[in-house]
């Protein structure tokens, strides 16, 4: 048993590391709480606001438009999700429970793809979106915000990765579980709606949270493919940011906290598909 | 065996066209694009076989490039196998309220990287809190941290790791904090038995069991710092003088900013072929068994990023 003595020492040392972790968002947050008298370049710095106020916050809300900015993310990053869990599902199942010519090429064609890294690929694939008119310059097709959409979402609907998450998780379930199905009459897709998908949930969360978590945070495809600033997605919204108020790092601060609520309040909601994740790489079962 | 013959193909059509579309059209068009000359007319580029490549070797800022994504995987990859290991250990303990903590230490790896980055710009001005910070122990900040410490051609590229590092280490915890938990208390009580200290358990009982971990750790950390961009990207635009300038950021600088497309597109090539000789090493330290755990890691790692 550990002494009391130490169990302090532990504790201290945890809080410690905590401090490490949050301080520097910490130490944001302060600066945007500090009202406009105040000076935050002063030779001492003060680690609290002496007088708190929520005024650059409502500032940056008046000349950003920074719920633009989150909505737009919720609904790429969304669509993002959705395409990628119904592609990987339908991809990863014939490979996981079917037998048929190809099988194997398939297979080793989806890993290949994870070996390629974006950046070799971004230059043509711009072009690609380009000569498709996906992007949010181009009034036709669907018009600007769908067509932006679309550009944003279509390149990252599908990944090597998650069908591969999804074909292992498939793969270990019993095949008698097709074989009962089967006799009640069903066909390959309700086997699959009604019998296997629900067998595999904690996977296509954990799937969902990841992709959720990349999309989010996102910046080098919507910086290419945006120009519409009233388009653009929260990464760039904070570029944008910078730029506005060049040296008002009371208002930086204060978006870049703002911009922080949307994914803190996921990871408090969703916290152990964050850590399952992250250890489902590594430790089997 | 129990489905019509084309059933399989119906489900994979729409991925595997996706698929082309979005990956093995773009890949074989980058081949294609690094032997075209784009510098006299975007619209009509000329072929030019291997002179992008030629370009690329008497290019200065090339190699600098080169240069300075190697110094980064030399200076953050042992930190990330390492550091990550003495965060696990200290959070390997079942106190009250460890997942709080867990939880609150794990925070820089959810926030995005662009967050991250115009945070810590914030502690890097000439007159933010870490140059306080000097002060606080009687010093006086160094003249090289004076004007900020982005902006010194010798600091900027260590600053920028330490914010790599400092965003990815409880990631990698995780991973080693799930091995340590499958460890039997047993065989720490029989060190302890033996009368070994703190340093003397970890180091026979911990690390050994943790070897496996840490080759994985190396060869993520690797292709992960490979491809870092936004963190450059917020902090510093590769500058001053490129000595933070990657080989991604190289890439991206000559596509959408130069609008030399050929030279970004030989320049990507040469950063595959670097990812496939290493990931051709890390087939033959792990065996080819082990592939599928590790390409499942690997990529949620890039999930990650």
């Amino acid at each position: 048993m550990m002494t009391s003595l130490k169990k302090t020492g532990v504790y201290a040392l945890l809080i410690m590391l905590c401090l490490l972790a949050v301080g520097p968002f910490l130490w944001l947050l302060s600066t945007a709480l500090k009202s406009s008298d105040e000076n935050i370049f002063s030779a001492i710095p003060q680690l609290l606001p002496q007088t708190p106020t929520l005024d650059n916050f409502a500032e940056v809300l008046k000349k950003i438009p920074m719920l633009r900015y989150v909505a737009n993310s919720l609904i790429v990053t969304g669509l993002t999700v959705v395409l990628n869990l119904v592609f990987s599902v339908l991809a990863a199942y014939p490979l996981a429970r079917m037998r048929f010519f190809g099988q194997k090429a398939m297979i080793l064609t989806v890993l290949a793809t994870m070996m390629i890294p974006f950046q070799v690929i971004m230059v043509p694939l711009y072009l690609i979106v380009l000569k498709m008119g996906l992007v949010d310059s181009n009034p036709d097709l669907f018009g600007p915000v769908a067509n932006g959409w679309l550009g944003l979402v279509l390149p990252f609907a599908i990944s090597g990765f998650g069908i591969f998450f999804v074909q292992q998780a498939l793969v270990s379930l019993p095949k008698e579980l097709e074989e009962c199905a089967m006799l009640d009459g069903c066909n390959s897709f309700q086997i699959l709606t009604r019998v296997l998908l629900p067998l595999i949930g904690p996977t296509l969360a954990t799937l969902a949270v990841f992709t959720f978590m990349s999309a989010w945070g996102e910046f080098l495809w919507p910086s290419i493919v945006q120009s519409e600033p009233d388009q653009f997605l929260l990464p760039l919204g904070l570029i944008q940011l910078q730029g506005t108020f060049s040296a008002n790092w009371r208002l930086i601060a204060a978006g870049t906290i703002l911009s922080m609520l949307p994914i803190l309040a996921f990871f408090l909601l969703l916290q152990r598909y964050f850590v399952s994740g992250s250890l489902g790489g590594s430790v089997k079962g | 065996m129990f489905f019509k013959q084309r059933t399989p193909y119906l489900y994979l059509a729409l991925p595997l066209l996706m698929m082309a579309i979005f990956f093995f059209m773009p890949f074989f068009m980058a081949l294609g694009i690094s032997a075209m000359d784009y510098g006299e007319n975007l619209y009509a580029p000329k072929f030019t076989g291997l002179a992008n490549y030629l370009a690329l070797w008497h290019s200065g800022s090339f190699w600098q490039s080169l240069g300075n994504t190697f110094f980064f995987l030399f200076g953050v990859v042992p930190a990330m196998v390492c550091l990550p290991i003495l965060l696990a250990i200290a959070l390997n303990t079942d106190l009250k309220g460890i997942s709080i903590f867990r939880s609150v230490i794990y925070l820089p790896v959810i926030i995005s990287v662009v967050v991250v980055g115009i945070t810590w710009k914030w502690l890097y001005q000439k007159d933010g809190i870490l140059n306080y910070g000097f002060t606080l122990f009687g010093l006086e900040a160094p003249e090289a941290l004076k004007s900020g410490w982005l902006l010194n051609p010798d600091v900027a590229i260590y600053a920028v790791m330490l914010v790599i590092v400092w965003k990815g280490l409880a990631y990698y915890m995780m991973m080693y904090l799930a091995h340590l938990q499958s460890l039997s208390r047993e065989l720490y009580e029989s060190a302890d038995l033996d009368g070994a200290g703190w340093l003397e358990r970890h180091w026979h009982v911990t690390l050994p069991h943790l070897r496996p971990t840490m080759v994985m750790v190396a060869i993520i950390s690797t292709i992960g710092c490979l491809k870092i961009f936004a963190e450059i990207y917020v902090l510093t635009k590769g500058g001053p003088v490129g000595t933070t300038r990657t080989l991604v950021y190289f890439i991206y600088q000559r596509a959408f900013e130069n609008l030399d497309l050929g030279i970004a597109s030989a320049a990507g090539i040469v950063l595959m072929t670097i990812l496939l000789v290493l990931s051709l090493i890390q087939l033959k330290y792990t065996g080819f068994g082990q592939t599928a755990e590790n390409t499942k890691t690997l990529s949620l790692q890039e999930a990650t990023q």
